[in-house]
């Protein structure tokens, strides 16, 4: 079990780095401007990433697995950590930087080094889920700003009370964002290590009652990674979200959130694609995607409902410059460290 | 909890509104008495408009406890105690202007007592505005703008009736002593003041208006 834990700790750290960083993409206005607090956000956001990684993590971690299918636990251990220094570096760097960018770039750094064959089809679907998510986002956002100014125009709600809801509604919104975080990001931390520890993790029976599978407690030990990131590290950065970056009222902080959350969600839920699969409809892709990037659709959106004036064309161009730089510097940092790890370590990685 | 507590902050600030509005009223209708030599019923409404600005004064320090005891609105609570601030400086205003009445005692000059009462109509109007917009800023912002423009016509109003009663005051032939037309400039210039405080508060209010704007 030690040894298992020693090779998963790349994963648990890229866990703690997401729950440093982007719980506060979802928790950051609300405590940064002392609608909520940190302690009752950190509660509440730990609880529902786990939820969300133990019921709907799946999903986006069976897309990630199409893409690479890392069968050596020592394997799955370097392209975490690749992912993770790569993250870590270009955050240092003043880089944008997404984790569900490097770990996908990482990955593709496996394939590369192992000389597995590319899943293009799995690869365009999760490029095109990156472009598309930030957009989507800003179209629900704009759709959710009309709705919240046209019932407020119709509720004529006092600003006392409003104030109320407001917390109201940013605690639900937080917790469904950190469980559509939870959801769709789990892959990121724990994906790779799915199919290397699939006889590792068995399946725990409660009675006839439910069954914990051994992904499910894999994803349960990434959700309580993300959660102890929650609680250690992402009280800073909530403050520098809430105070700096994006100065959003609550209520905009509110349509951001929630917006975000539900592209999240579309791209994690397998009951939703069912329902839509069963219904002839279009249906969204399970990808990892960047719950940053998502974030940052949102504001946009925002800003054009407003009539435009905030849009901010350098921040496009970064969000772009992060969907290639991000996984080609993850790619190249894999490869080195499988090298590295295979040949100096004696490890077998693919 | 939240919503018992938002109840009460709700009601103290209606209430506090209602008195900015009542010591409007009273201070027109005190100016009326004054002018129409009725000394005791404008005694007793200087008397009145005293209790109601130490009446709000208790308010806007139950609200202002209230909001920041329970943490109520952190990005809008600043501004809505600068309002309520701004309004304090309002029912002060009247409240001065009676005083000085009652102490000074101005003669009243039959070819001015229109003007005046005018004016102190003119001024409570646009307090009355104010009043408005600022109960709209709580419920429906988006209607403080119409109330704005209210202030901004009746404050111009005011200023036009207090330069016409200086210019009567001074160019006329009915006061002889020049220290009873500057007696008279000053009373045209305290009442209009009234006016000038309201829009001092719509000023604040138009910005308050833009940043509660979702």
């Amino acid at each position: 079990m030690f040894t298992i834990l020693i090779f998963l700790s790349s994963g648990l750290f890229l866990g703690w780095s997401l729950g440093a960083n982007d719980a506060a993409n979802v928790w950051g206005t609300a405590v940064g401007t002392k609608m909520i607090r940190f302690k009752s956000a950190a509660l509440v956001c730990s609880i529902f990433v786990i939820l969300g990684a133990v019921i709907s993590g799946a999903g986006a971690s069976h897309t990630l697995g199409k893409l690479g299918a890392i069968s050596e636990l020592a394997g799955a251990f370097t392209v975490a950590l690749a992912a993770a220094l790569s993250v870590f570096w270009m955050t240092k760097a003043a880089l944008p930087v997404s984790t569900s960018q490097a770990v996908v770039g990482a990955i593709i750094g496996w394939n590369l080094f192992s000389k597995s064959a590319i899943d293009m089809k799995a690869l365009t679907k999760i490029l095109g889920t990156w472009v598309f998510s930030p957009i989507l986002s800003a179209i629900v956002a704009v759709i959710l700003y009309f709705l919240v100014v046209l019932s407020l125009k119709v509720w004529k709600v006092h600003l006392i009370r409003l104030d109320g809801f407001t917390r109201m509604a940013l605690l639900a919104a937080g917790a469904f964002g950190s469980y559509s975080l939870g959801a769709n990001n789990i892959a990121n931390v724990m994906g790779v290590f799915v199919e290397s520890t699939s006889e590792i993790f068995t399946s725990i029976n409660f009675g006839s009652l439910f069954q914990i599978s051994g992904v499910q407690q894999l994803f349960f030990l990434g959700g309580a990674a993300i959660a102890v990131g929650v609680f250690t590290y992402s009280k800073r950065v909530m403050m520098t979200v809430g105070s700096g970056i994006y100065q959003l009222s609550p209520i905009t902080a509110f349509i951001v959130v929630l917006s975000s959350s539900i592209v999240l969600f579309f791209f994690a839920s397998k009951g939703l694609k069912g329902f839509l699969v069963s219904h002839n409809l279009p249906s969204f892709p399970l990808v990892p995607v960047s719950s940053s990037q998502s974030i940052v659709g949102a504001v946009i959106g925002v800003g054009l409902a407003k009539g435009g004036k905030n849009l901010n064309l350098k921040v496009l161009g970064r969000i772009s410059l992060g969907w290639v730089a991000t996984p080609v510097i993850a790619a190249t940092i894999t490869f080195v460290a499988l090298f590295i790890v295979q040949n100096v370590f004696g490890q077998i990685v693919f | 909890m939240l919503f018992n507590r938002a109840k009460t902050v709700e009601a103290n600030i209606d209430k506090y509104l209602d008195n900015i509005l009542k010591a409007a009223l009273v201070f027109d209708q005190a100016i009326k008495d004054y002018f129409e030599g009725k000394t005791e019923n404008f005694e007793e409404k200087t008397e009145d408009i005293k209790k109601l600005e130490s009446e709000s004064d208790d308010v806007r320090r139950d609200i202002k406890h209230t909001l920041y005891k329970e943490l109520l609105i952190p990005d809008a609570r600043g501004d809505v105690l600068g309002l309520l601030e701004s309004l304090d400086d309002v029912i002060d205003t009247a409240q001065t202007v009676l005083i000085r009445f009652s102490i000074e005692k101005p003669i009243i000059w039959e070819p001015l007592k229109a003007d005046f009462l005018e004016l102190s109509g003119t001024s409570t109007k646009c307090v009355e505005e104010i009043v408005k917009a600022a109960r709209a800023f709580f419920r429906e912002p988006s209607n403080v703008a119409a109330g704005l423009v209210k202030v901004h016509f009746f404050e111009h109003e005011a200023d036009k009736i207090e330069e016409r009663i200086m210019r009567k005051a001074f160019d006329g032939d009915f006061i002889e002593k020049f220290s009873e037309r500057v007696h008279m400039r000053y009373f045209a210039e305290r009442i209009s003041m009234l006016a000038d405080e309201a829009e001092a508060v719509a000023d604040r209010l138009d910005i308050y208006t833009i940043k509660r704007t979702v």
